[in-house]
């Protein structure tokens, strides 16, 4: 099937919300190309599902291409509508199974040489994208803290070396109280500018004591939900017949019950939570690349005013002689390793936020915990300094802030 | 794979990166340049645009009639930033200071195939962009290398020999091509299998992630042409016990295919032997220690086989050795990925990579930085053996010949 011949009715299956914006909006959807369309399509299902900031987005962005006349829309899309797609992927059911659909395109436009060629069009439509619908500034300036390092008891290697140049590196932190300082600077943010979805507290251990009004999501907490997922998949592996693309439609399938996370009373967080899992790449093993990617998430997807992310040790990778003699019934944690982690994921976190409209204000916070290493970088504080004055972490936020 | 249509606006570095940067094209140069510029500073190497025909660059010794060839695939891909750039240099001590000082270094091979691991191993291999399911246990369409240089030179089937890191890649010795293809590949052995038989099959969650960081939780049934077990022990002169006690001092599979490598080149002594390294691609598991640690342990084992190529009666004064990436991993500024974690992108930094030739005639210290692709590998190889590779798409790298 082709856009042009979409019916309200094919979006029967869809959910309520998802189902009344396709077709309020399905004329201009019919003139989409079948290389632009299902992508849009893989938004949209989840519209129920998606934060504010997501559904905002996609609404704007259907009204950009509304407001387009045939001949604007000819140069926003023609390049995207001169891509080359097979028979098959024209039969595919992309009304449903919009995500499959743009994997299985993704392996023709290689498999074709036109990933290239997709890849420039796509940019070229998000930027004018981005320039025709950018969203607002954030009411107040964001602010990212990534604290780094639980359980490291002395550490040699230079920390915050890629963050370095864009603020102040302080050496002399006083680091007592530091982590409440922290959650306490978060949750005054939370309770004076109370929106949904705007104030994050992500940890890749157990969630330290936090203040309600903060969205928690926690590696811990996910427990139950992980050891789900792992037996499902070992499940589904052993199935005959089973491959990757396979696996990966069976993952996108699931819901938040069949990993136990339907006790969630919030569907949206629930939905969040269970992505995490099934969409990032070993978020299931490590907890350092689960706090890197949840912070990820949660600033692209909510787009919120406070993201506080808190590293924890992860398991150790387990050596060859413990393979081979079995698994080992106690986990053992790998905290210099999770250190050079939770390093390179800070720096990964300041870049996510800076993606955000706003960033020019935004501030950012990284910290050793427990030590006298912070770097903070924000309007405030000048770039490339360091600091050897003596200074608790609440002075550190107020000055890069401020 | 990330859909570009989820992109968020650029980051100033990412605006500043396009900006110097127009085209892919490029970016690839810009990438180049800064390789050079690196090797230049760090390793003092000579530019090969502009050297002197005597003098400044030794060539080695001319490449003799009984001549070998081994290729390392720098397993996974890593990026400048953790390997070449002046922060990186610190992980591959041994390129910098033991093999690139020997080596002709090429800055900037680009792959414009596809950037999964199978199929792009492959690619190199065939010197054509192959366009198979990267997960599929299919062989290569076009012939490989290896049955260019059986049929070409009419050498028996213990003279080519592939180790594999995992099962996904058991059809890489012979292609589907029937002009070559069965009978006239090379031997496959992957360790773990190996390894797996001679610990009757301890299979958990652990070992399914080390088969393949591409999709952690999936590790391909085998099938094709690998070697029996039973055969390839005897040949390599291996107990069972001795291997599997062996395996016990060792810490990645990266290590345990280079302990099977360096048997090999002890007991069989291919003429055309190739290792594919994978350590490196730990780091779809988004861990940064350990992708850091893949880069160091591979650095040290590519100098390992150098050594034994050294060392070895059969192997010294008369082989080459080529190191190369299949391809790299994702920059920091590309919204649609996420950084050294996967190489979904197809940015320039996931498909600009490098090559080093170390050998027989081949230059010493110096670096060039013309355009080549990873498809030239083939054609090189068998410019050096003396076998055609008449279906290829590359050209013989002549810097080298």
């Amino acid at each position: 099937m082709l856009p042009s011949e979409l019916k309200p009715e094919h979006f029967s299956n869809y959910p309520p919300l998802a189902r009344k914006l396709v077709t309020d909006n399905i004329a201009v959807l019919r003139v989409l190309p079948l290389s632009v369309l299902p992508s849009m399509l893989r938004e949209a299902i989840e519209y129920d599902y998606k934060f504010p900031a997501e559904r905002k987005a996609l609404e704007r962005e259907i009204a950009n291409l509304q407001g387009l006349t045939t001949e604007q829309r000819k140069g926003w899309l023609g390049d995207l509508a001169q891509i080359q797609l097979s028979a098959a992927l024209e039969k595919f059911d992309w009304v449903n199974l919009p995500g499959q659909f743009v994997e299985q395109m993704s392996a023709h436009l290689w498999a074709t040489h036109q990933q290239d060629a997709y890849r420039r069009a796509a940019m070229d439509y998000g930027n004018k994208l981005q320039a025709a619908t950018a969203a607002a500034s954030p009411a107040i300036p964001r602010v990212g803290v990534s604290v780094i390092g639980q359980g490291v008891a002395v550490s040699a290697a230079p920390l915050f070396r890629k963050l370095r140049t864009h603020g102040v590196y302080y050496t002399r932190v006083i680091p007592e109280n530091g982590l409440e300082q922290v959650l306490d600077f978060a949750s005054a943010r939370a309770k004076v500018h109370a929106e949904p979805y705007a104030h994050w507290y992500i940890d890749g251990g157990q969630a330290s004591v936090y203040d309600p009004a903060l969205m928690s999501v926690s590696y811990q907490a996910l427990q139950p939900a992980r050891a789900a997922l792992s037996a499902k998949m070992q499940k589904e592996i052993e199935t005959p017949g089973m491959g990757p693309e396979n696996l990966r439609t069976v993952m996108a399938r699931l819901r938040p019950a069949d990993l136990k996370l339907d006790k969630i009373a919030d569907p949206v967080l629930a939905r969040f939570q269970m992505k995490l899992l099934t969409e990032g790449s070993g978020t299931q093993i490590f907890s350092t690349t689960f706090a890197q990617w949840a912070a990820r998430e949660t600033w692209r997807r909510a787009q919120p005013l406070t993201v506080v992310v808190r590293f924890a040790p992860r398991q150790r990778q387990r050596p060859m002689n413990e393979l081979l003699y079995g698994k080992k019934e106690i986990v053992e944690l790998d905290p210099e390793g999770s250190l050079v982690d939770g390093d390179m994921g800070a720096y990964y976190n300041w870049i996510n936020q800076q993606r955000l409209p706003g960033a020019e204000q935004s501030a950012f916070v990284a910290w050793f915990e427990g030590h006298n290493e912070a770097v903070a970088i924000g309007p405030g504080v000048p770039r490339g300094t360091v600091s050897n004055t003596p200074a608790d972490l609440k002075q550190i936020l107020s000055w890069a802030v401020s | 794979m990330d859909s570009p249509f989820s992109m968020k606006s650029p980051t100033r570095s990412d605006q500043e990166l396009m900006r110097k940067s127009a085209s892919p094209r490029e970016l690839s140069q810009n990438l180049a340049w800064n390789r050079r510029e690196f090797l230049r500073t760090a390793a003092g190497v000579t530019l090969g645009a502009s050297i002197s025909p005597a003098g400044s660059v030794f060539r080695a010794p001319a490449f003799p009639k009984d001549k070998k060839v081994v290729v390392i695939t720098f397993g996974g891909g890593a990026r400048d930033q953790e390997t070449f750039a002046p922060e990186g240099q610190e992980n591959i001590p041994h390129l910098m200071r033991e093999l690139i000082p020997q080596a002709s270094f090429f800055t900037q091979v680009v792959n414009k195939g596809i950037l999964g691991h199978y199929v792009a191993t492959a690619s190199l291999a065939t010197g054509v962009y192959e366009t198979f399911n990267n997960f599929a246990a299919t062989p290569p369409e076009s012939p490989t290398v290896f049955e260019y240089f059986r049929k070409d030179l009419k050498r028996p089937a213990s003279d080519a020999w592939v180790v594999a890191p995992s099962n996904g890649f058991n059809r890489i010795g012979e292609s589907s091509h029937r002009l070559y293809g069965p009978g006239l590949g090379a031997r496959v052995i992957l360790p773990k299998h190996l390894l797996t038989a001679a610990t009757s099959g301890e299979k958990d969650y652990e070992h399914l992630l080390r088969d393949n960081y591409e999709t952690p939780l999936y590790a391909p049934e085998l099938s094709g042409n690998n070697f029996e077990m039973k055969q390839l022990a005897e040949l390599l002169q291996l107990s069972m016990g001795e291997f599997k006690n062996h395996a016990l001092t060792l810490s990645s599979p990266d290590e345990l295919s280079i302990y099977i490598a360096r048997q090999l080149m002890r007991q069989v002594a291919p003429s055309l032997l190739w290792i594919t390294l994978h350590d490196i691609d730990i780091a779809h598991a988004g861990a940064y220690s350990l992708y850091v640690d893949g880069i160091r342990r591979t650095d040290r084992l590519c100098a390992e086989i150098w050594k034994t190529i050294e060392s070895e009666p059969e192997y010294a004064g008369k082989t080459s050795l080529f190191i190369l990436p299949d391809f790299g991993r994702d920059s920091d500024e590309d919204s649609g990925g996420n950084g050294f974690q996967h190489h979904r992108t197809g940015d320039a930094l996931s498909r600009t990579t490098w090559m080093m030739a170390l050998g027989p005639g081949i230059r010493q210290n110096v670096v060039y930085d013309r355009a080549m692709q990873s498809t030239d590998l083939v054609p090189t190889i068998g410019a050096k053996m003396g076998f055609s590779p008449i279906l290829c798409q590359g050209q013989p790298i002549q810097e080298i010949l």
